[in-house]
């Protein structure tokens, strides 16, 4: 079976979830954990594969030009991602069903969660590191809508606003590491990159690349400066928390290093850059959980701190350190998910999280103290649970250049954060179940539901049976993920045992556990001490520091720019394009005569009379275009002329469109300006009128010349192949109608749906508008109540048949003779809207009932249905294919699918045209209703 | 004939630009229908300029017009009519908000 379905399942998933959560509340919960069981399915068949080390790769064609595949990887890396992603997954599921309130909307809540789920085992399963990349900002997205789930809270918010700021920057530069990195090895597939490793290292451009990719995995692991969009995103739901900060989004940085390590690793650069911010990290964070009252804040510093070490791990490079990173990962998401909800149950169960309220919880909640405290235990690193495994591992490989001068630092910092994880760890255990009653909780405390607890019970056996029978548990997996980090080289022998006897690393435990219990009985004097030094460096305050710059520069910038007016951002605007334009004509060594070669054709009288005309209504637009009315009318003047241009010029299809939305327009505008104010004020000084006139004359002459250069030049067309295909390709003679329907009709697709949402948009902004009509007009005439004529109505409606008949015509024969959908689409439209001018809105409305937003919404749907039936005949998207049909009496002609497609446009026009003019006429009627009223009263 | 083109073009898009740099919303959107007036027939015009030619296919014909520029030209009347209906509406709906036309949506102190 097929790789791509175990990513793509959740993705599905999660439309699938959103629409059945309508149907009862734990529907989505029910959906979502049906939708994880089923990606497991599909894992299934690939695990004897995976597990006996074999590399799986699928490929889906995906842009076969450009020789772009989605491609799919499954190794012992990806595997182990794919099944903590799953299964930890499942269980937060299970949790999150009795965490989320009444009022919490669930569908939504697993909609995010499977998105995110398929984002992550995107990430983990991708051998193209381009689409490693978009899951990647996927992963952002989707972790910013589940942190903002509760979107009222301010702090949800900007805890979400801030992780998709940092981590989506990191993505950025990712971006910028993985061209490089893929221009380095010309191949964007992993599995090429992988063994070009000695290439990669030798590479000039390989300190760059290191950088921007390592930027891009430290933002996402919450690394050292970039970890405090970690804490701030614990605004989240808890089991979201529980999932994205143990198993998932914060290790999917190091799954990269991870991934990254056979090619990456071996440098002083990568020594150095990984070293220095995983121990940083490490040790201050450790250093900084002790002393957070907020458990989730507590866990989170926590996160931070193993993360840390699990960065330094893979920096210190050694085939054992990875081994050691990668066992960590695993022990980690363990506990981690474990105490994530465990501080769930103890906030659902008490209503606060704070650990100066918190104590003795243990009398209330003994089943839920036991469960916290293994977990508790397995992070601080005690031996029989499983973090003590590869913590002692850790520690080992820490010691790894101690006989180096200096070389002591490594394992000294590294016994002082396991001090202080042992601290924080008994804090936790300590603060909120023991250590006196509980007083002033907001809840009385009890147990959770009973299946609340099973998915922490599930991770609490497993740190057990981990950390007792590591090789009969962990093993197996462990060992084929260390190998395809290790890309070839051999697995290290690990021992992975309890007892190593008396060694160096066990004696950093040991210290570790003393020192821990030490620090936390004295911890008093610590946290006063603490307490003086809040705020000195802030992150936060930091990052919004810098975003509050950020902001006041871009507004210096927009204020110089155009001042918040649109007048003087126009102004500029068309400025730069002139000293653009003038500087090019300069500069250019080109040596062009402004006049080419071609022959120009010679003027005829009628031609030039036209032109007179077109030119003096525009000039007499501009100068009366204070006068509304009169411009207006003007302008349709103008119109009129440009489509007497079209068919001078053998564009007969341009002259019909033209002319019909001319009409149209004309008779919007002039409804929208009944309402507007009459006339425009004289407002512009002189000086700013000449400036104007100086820039539009400039910009004019320069178009005119343009013109003039472009059209005395011969040229060279692609025209020849449209003409050439029209008839045996397209099935048509009009060979602008069967560029739009078939060879482009794509565009046209795209441009019926622009109108469709152009017209929604008017439907929108005109909704719910009540507006009291004038009783006179702008020279104090008052307003004909009649006006309804009835010669005007009586023959409009004898007209109707005739003119829908004649677009009919248009619309039939537009495949071969001047027409087409958008000509016939207009022509109808305009025929209806005579009759609402002539019959009035309501008299009309009353016989055509037609609802206009489903005209649009099936002329879309057929049009798409025309090219969406391509594909089942095997061709791509709006292929179109035509026949000759001989019919009695009416004989011989084509008829081609494309046609079909036309009548989707039509059906678009007809709506869109429609919708726009009767909404504006219905608030006409209103307002003369209203204006009635007035009167009246 | 090419000169007279280009004159028209040059004269539209002038009109164009003077009126879309107004105060006022409906001068504004004059002005853009004048440009797109302009760039239509500009467009129209980089397949040369053809008489008598239309692109219908025929035995008789010996010459065609370039198909092209006009199909490309076609869609764009529509859609302007789309975009300017949008932007009337718009600043009607503008206008009675605020109770004025200024395209800025303030009046400026005189």
């Amino acid at each position: 079976m097929n790789l791509s379905l175990i990513t793509l399942t959740p993705f599905l998933g999660a439309g699938f979830v959103a629409a059945i959560s309508r149907l009862g509340r734990l529907h989505a919960a029910w959906g979502a954990g049906g939708v994880t069981l089923l990606a497991l399915c599909f894992l299934y068949p690939h695990l004897t594969d995976a597990f006996a080390g074999m590399v799986l790769v699928h490929r889906l064609p995906w842009i076969p030009s450009l020789d772009i595949d989605l491609a799919f990887r499954l190794d012992g890396l990806a595997l182990l991602f794919v099944l903590l992603i799953l299964c930890i997954g499942l269980l937060i599921i299970l949790y999150a069903r009795y965490y989320l309130s009444e009022r919490d909307d669930m569908g939504r809540f697993y909609a995010y969660l499977l998105l995110f789920m398929g984002s992550m085992l995107g990430i983990a399963t991708s051998e193209n590191i381009i689409q490693l990349l978009i899951f990647w900002e996927l992963t952002s997205l989707s972790s910013f809508l589940l942190i903002s789930y509760w979107q009222t809270r301010h702090e949800s918010r900007s805890g979400a606003r801030m992780a998709l700021a940092v981590t989506g920057g990191g993505g950025l530069a990712l971006l910028g590491g993985f061209l490089l990195l893929g221009e380095m090895v010309g191949s964007y597939y992993l599995t090429d990159i992988l063994s070009a490793g000695e290439h990669i290292r030798n590479h000039e451009l390989y300190l760059p690349m290191l950088i921007l990719i390592l930027l891009g995995a430290f933002t996402k692991s919450a690394q050292f400066p970039f970890h405090f969009w970690l804490p701030n995103a614990m605004a989240a739901p808890t089991p979201v928390s529980a999932y994205l900060h143990s198993a998932t989004m914060v290790k999917a940085g190091v799954f990269l290093l991870a991934r990254l390590f056979p090619v990456l690793s071996g440098t002083s650069a990568w020594f150095w850059l990984v070293c220095l911010t995983g121990l940083i990290t490490l040790v201050m964070a450790a250093y900084i959980a002790l002393f957070k009252d907020d458990l989730k804040g507590l866990l989170a510093y926590s996160t931070i701190s193993h993360l840390g070490l699990i960065t330094l791990l893979f920096g210190i490079g050694t085939p054992m350190a990875a081994l050691a990173g990668v066992f960590h990962i695993i022990n980690h998401a363990i506990f981690k998910a474990s105490l994530f909800m465990a501080a769930g149950i103890i906030q659902h169960e008490t209503g606060t999280r704070d650990m100066r309220i918190l104590r003795g919880l243990r009398k209330y909640m003994p089943h839920t103290t036991l469960l916290a405290t293994v977990a508790a235990a397995s992070m601080a690193g005690v031996p029989l649970f499983n973090g003590f495994l590869s913590k002692e591992m850790f520690f080992g490989e820490t010691l790894f250049i101690i006989n180096q001068p200096w070389g002591w630092i490594l394992p000294a910092a590294a016994t002082l954060a396991g001090i202080f994880a042992v601290a924080y760890s008994l804090r936790f255990i300590h603060n909120v179940f023991f250590d006196g009653e509980p007083a002033g909780l907001p809840k009385h405390p009890h147990e959770p539901p009973r299946w609340m607890k099973v998915p922490v019970e599930i991770l609490v056996a497993l740190c057990l049976l981990v950390g007792i029978f590591p090789a009969l548990t962990i093993d197996p997996i462990l060992t084929v993920a260390a190998a395809s980090v290790l890309q070839g080289n051999p697995v290290p022998d690990h021992d992975l045992a309890i007892w190593h006897g008396f060694n160096t690393a066990l004696w950093m435990s040991i210290v570790a556990l003393v020192g821990g219990v030490i620090v936390y009985l004295i911890r008093k004097p610590l946290f006063t001490f603490q307490a003086r030094l809040d705020g000195l460096l802030d992150f936060k305050a930091l990052y919004e520091l810098f975003l509050e710059k950020l902001f006041a520069f871009s507004s210096i910038v927009t204020q110089f720019l155009n001042r918040y007016s649109l007048q003087r951002a126009v102004f500029v605007f068309l400025l730069f394009v002139i000293a653009l334009g003038v500087s090019g004509a300069i500069t250019t060594d080109y040596d062009y005569s402004l006049t080419g070669a071609r022959d120009t054709l010679p003027i005829d009288g009628i031609s030039l009379l036209i032109a007179i005309m077109i030119i003096a209504a525009a000039i007499a637009t501009v100068i009366v275009h204070h006068q509304r009315l009169i411009a207006l009318v003007l302008l349709g003047a103008v119109g009129l002329g440009v489509s007497l241009v079209f068919v001078k010029f053998s564009a007969p299809d341009l002259a019909l469109t033209q002319l019909s939305v001319e009409v149209v327009t004309i008779v919007l505008m002039l409804l929208a300006l009944y309402f507007l104010p009459q006339q425009s004020p004289h407002e512009s000084g002189i000086w700013l009128r000449r400036r104007d006139a100086l820039i539009a004359t400039a910009a004019g002459s320069g178009i005119a010349l343009l013109v003039w250069a472009v059209l005395t030049r011969p040229y060279d067309s692609i025209a020849d192949y449209f003409l050439a295909n029209s008839l045996p390709g397209g099935g048509g003679t009009n060979a602008v109608n069967v560029i739009l329907v078939d060879f482009r009709g794509y565009d046209t697709f795209g441009e019926i749906t622009v109108l469709a949402l152009a017209g929604l948009g008017i439907f929108a902004m005109l909704e719910q508008l009540r507006i009291a009509g004038a009783s006179h007009d702008s020279e104090g005439r008052t307003w004909n109540d009649d006006i309804h004529p009835t010669v005007m109505a009586s023959f409009a409606r004898l007209l109707l048949p005739l003119a829908l008949l004649v677009s009919m015509f248009i619309l039939l024969r537009g495949h071969n003779l001047p027409g087409g959908g958008f000509i016939a689409g207009l022509v109808t439209a305009v025929a209806l809207i005579m009759q609402y001018l002539a019959n009035g809105t309501i008299w009309t409305q009353r016989r055509l009932s037609i609802n206009m937003h489903k005209v649009i919404g099936y002329g879309l749907l057929i049009a798409a249905g025309t090219g969406l039936a391509s594909w089942i005949f095997e061709y791509p998207f709006l292929t179109s294919t035509f026949r000759h049909v001989h019919w009695p009496v009416v004989g011989e002609f084509e008829l081609a699918s494309a046609m079909i497609f036309d009548v989707g446009v039509y059906l678009v026009v007809v709506g869109a045209t429609l919708l726009i003019l009767v909404n504006l006429g219905l608030i006409h009627n209103q307002s003369h209703q209203m204006k009635h009223r007035k009167q009246i009263r | 004939m090419e000169l007279l083109v280009s004159v028209i073009i040059g004269i539209l898009t002038a009109c164009g630009i003077y009126l879309s740099l107004r105060g006022r919303t409906f001068p504004v959107v004059l002005g853009l229908t004048f440009l797109s007036y302009a760039v239509n027939l500009f467009l129209l015009t980089m397949g040369r300029l053809a008489v008598g030619n239309p692109p219908i296919i025929s035995e008789n014909a010996a010459h065609y017009a370039d198909p092209l520029p006009q199909a490309l030209v076609l869609t764009a009347i529509v859609i302007s009519f789309g975009m300017t209906a949008f932007v009337i509406i718009l600043s009607l709906r503008a206008f009675l908000e605020m109770g004025n036309d200024q395209v800025d949506g303030k009046h400026k102190p005189q």
